[in-house]
């Protein structure tokens, strides 16, 4: 049995609605400190919500949410700006702001908190479009001027730029080619291993959970079960057989044989 | 609190010795950076730097600690790693494989050089020209298509150009109303003030009335719609350009000028004579209460002095110049939305653009028409 402090996040009983429709129902769980967890559930069943929440952008009805030890939906303003420190955020398209250039992006929570010389942040925001596989050139650019992936991308780099312990991302391989799709789930699997990241990962994408995952989340019936992808492959819910075992689930997983040995 | 981390130099052994340690992390780069660009660096000597004493290690500590190896090792220095811990390894390796990139310099925008400065200019210049020429064109095509029509009048969309009669025109009744009253009554005020000098109160009426009429009325009806009517106008359109709507349209054969331009245009050139007219009455009445209270002229009295100010040609003067005033407004208002660009960000300029753009617009064409009826001694 592993310890508290080996667990980074941990939700209890976390009750989400919105209106009179509940999306969680008494929820719980946790996730360990430098492992892969996947998020996956049907369409509306509230996985982002779920990323939400524990980043504390969304207010659930009730529940507990501890991430890093540290009481989410209790802090004072101050405690609070030091837990973002702690993690960082990928969302959907990148959410770059528009009006600053790639590096600008990456040097935003730098210059916020740390006040770093002018040179020390540019030698930091092209280390950082380095390691996600930018050409050094996408600094300067504007984030209108990236293709979907570029963007991706460069959300990481910014969600990267403080060191975070905590990676979340929101469907970080949707809409990307299946090329740039594996690619970014080597770099995430690169990062991750080297940065000794825990990543929350939110995705549809079954390559990517059999790529990436240390263990999977399955919402289903507004609970959450949790385990690693051997045991949802046992698994006889109707929902997880018919997503692990359709045809491409079946797919993607003798692709993850394949890419083992 | 900065994290403590340090970097300390000394020689050993005919060697030098950079002794790294504390928390290497991006909290205590500030200080790290200061430090290690004070140390004093030999030229062609064995360096080792020893990282026994680093106890945490992030990509930022990395980076600064594979920036001052690569600072030594370009000045002829032979630098080694010692006493490594095996878990930064990976780290360190993945920094220096792809993140050990320089900075590329910043290029100097070209505005901040004289040169620049006057290129800018002209570039502006020819900006504004080409836009010119670009709404001229658009003109053109809604008249074309505002052509097709009357040859087979079945295709105006009835119910879009009521829709936007009742947007444009019913709903903007209340905040053009009471603007009007206001303006009545400031004008009757100010214009009392200056008269009463001459003791020629009772010629308040003739100035509310001429200037209402044939100016005020018209021109702040039309102020008024092209910034609740001709942003919205951008705003609508954009939104759609962003979602592609306009671009499903084409596919499914609709042409989005007959569907989308064409309702707003009619619907505006419809209803703002008829707001002119109603900001006219409104505008009259302000003046009149405000003459009732301060001028002591009661409301007969101020109806027979107004038939010897005005004839029914001030009203039309004023209300003539209102379908020009909406097509300038319905116009700019689609071009700018169809101009948006798939983000958001371009819906928010260009609908600012529109706004200032139809205003500028009305307020020269005001001034045209003012020479034309002075021509035409109207």
């Amino acid at each position: 049995m592993a310890s508290d402090s080996d667990f980074v996040i941990r939700v209890r009983d976390l009750i989400n609605a919105f209106g009179t429709q509940v999306i969680h129902d008494r929820v719980d769980l946790d996730v360990k400190r430098g492992e892969v967890i996947g998020i996956v559930g049907g369409s509306g069943t509230g996985k982002s919500v779920m990323l939400r929440t524990v980043v504390g952008l969304n207010a659930p009805v009730s529940g507990n949410i501890e991430v890093l030890g540290r009481d989410v939906l209790h802090l004072t303003a101050d405690q609070r700006h030091d837990l973002e420190t702690h993690w960082g955020v990928l969302f959907q398209d990148g959410a770059l702001f528009s009006s600053l250039t790639v590096a600008q992006n990456i040097e935003v929570p730098l210059r916020e908190d740390l006040k770093l010389p002018e040179r020390l942040m540019a030698e930091i925001a092209a280390c950082k479009i380095g390691m996600v596989g930018l050409p050094p050139d996408a600094g300067d650019k504007f984030p209108a001027q990236l293709s979907g992936g570029m963007r991706k991308r460069a959300g990481l780099a910014r969600a990267l730029a403080l060191d975070p312990e905590i990676l979340f991302l929101d469907e970080p391989t949707a809409g990307l080619d299946p090329i740039a799709a594996a690619a970014f789930d080597q770099l995430i699997k690169d990062l991750q291993a080297s940065l000794g990241l825990t990543v929350f990962l939110v995705t549809h994408d079954l390559d990517s959970l059999f790529a990436i995952c240390d263990r999977v989340a399955v919402l289903v019936d507004k609970k959450i079960k949790v385990g690693t992808l051997d045991e949802h492959l046992r698994d006889d819910h109707p929902w997880i057989h018919s997503y692990f075992h359709g045809p491409r689930g079946r797919a993607a997983h003798p692709a993850e044989n394949a890419r083992a040995r | 609190m900065a994290p403590a981390a340090s970097i300390l130099a000394s020689d050993e052994q005919g060697e030098l010795v950079l002794r790294a340690e504390g928390e290497w992390l991006v909290a205590s780069a500030r200080e790290l950076d200061r430090r290690l660009n004070d140390l004093d660096l030999p030229q062609g000597r064995q360096v080792t730097m020893d990282l026994g004493g680093v106890g945490r290690l992030d990509s930022t500590g990395a980076l600064l600690l594979l920036r001052t190896e690569q600072v030594l090792a370009g000045r002829g220095n032979h630098v080694e790693f010692a006493n490594l811990p095996a878990h930064f390894a990976p780290l360190l390796e993945q920094v220096r494989t792809r993140g050990l990139a320089e900075p590329l310099p910043h290029p100097v925008p070209s505005h901040h050089t004289f040169i620049g400065f006057v290129a800018r200019i002209g570039n502006v210049t020819l900006d504004l020209l080409g836009r010119l020429k670009d709404i001229l064109a658009f003109t053109g095509l809604v008249t074309e298509t505002a052509a097709k029509l009357l040859v087979r009048p079945s295709r105006l969309r009835g119910v879009a150009t009521l829709v936007q009669m009742e947007q444009v025109g019913l709903n903007a009744l209340p905040i053009v109303g009471l603007l009007s009253f206001l303006i009545g009554v400031v004008m009757a005020y100010q214009g009392a003030d200056q008269l009463r000098r001459f003791g020629a109160e009772i010629y308040t009426v003739n100035l509310l009335g001429v200037s209402i009429l044939r100016e005020l009325g018209v021109l702040l009806s039309a102020i008024i719609i092209a910034g609740r009517s001709g942003s919205a106008f951008t705003a609508q359109i954009g939104t759609m350009q962003v979602n592609e709507e306009i671009d499903a349209m084409r596919t499914l054969g609709l042409d989005p000028v007959e569907v989308l331009v064409l309702p707003r245009l009619f619907g505006l050139a419809i209803t703002l004579p008829l707001i002119v007219f109603y900001a006219d009455l409104m505008g009259l009445l302000g003046g009149a209460l405000m003459s009732w209270i301060v001028l002591d002229i009661n409301i007969p009295t101020f109806i027979s002095q107004l038939h010897g100010a005005i004839s029914e040609g001030t009203l039309w003067v004023g209300v003539v110049k209102a379908p020009f005033f909406a097509a300038i407004i319905a116009l700019i208002g689609c071009y700018e939305g169809l101009n948006v660009t798939r983000s958001a960000e371009s819906v928010g300029k260009l609908t600012t653009q529109s706004v200032v753009e139809s205003i500028f617009f009305v307020i020269v064409t005001d001034a045209a028409f003012s020479i034309i009826f002075s021509v035409l001694k109207v």
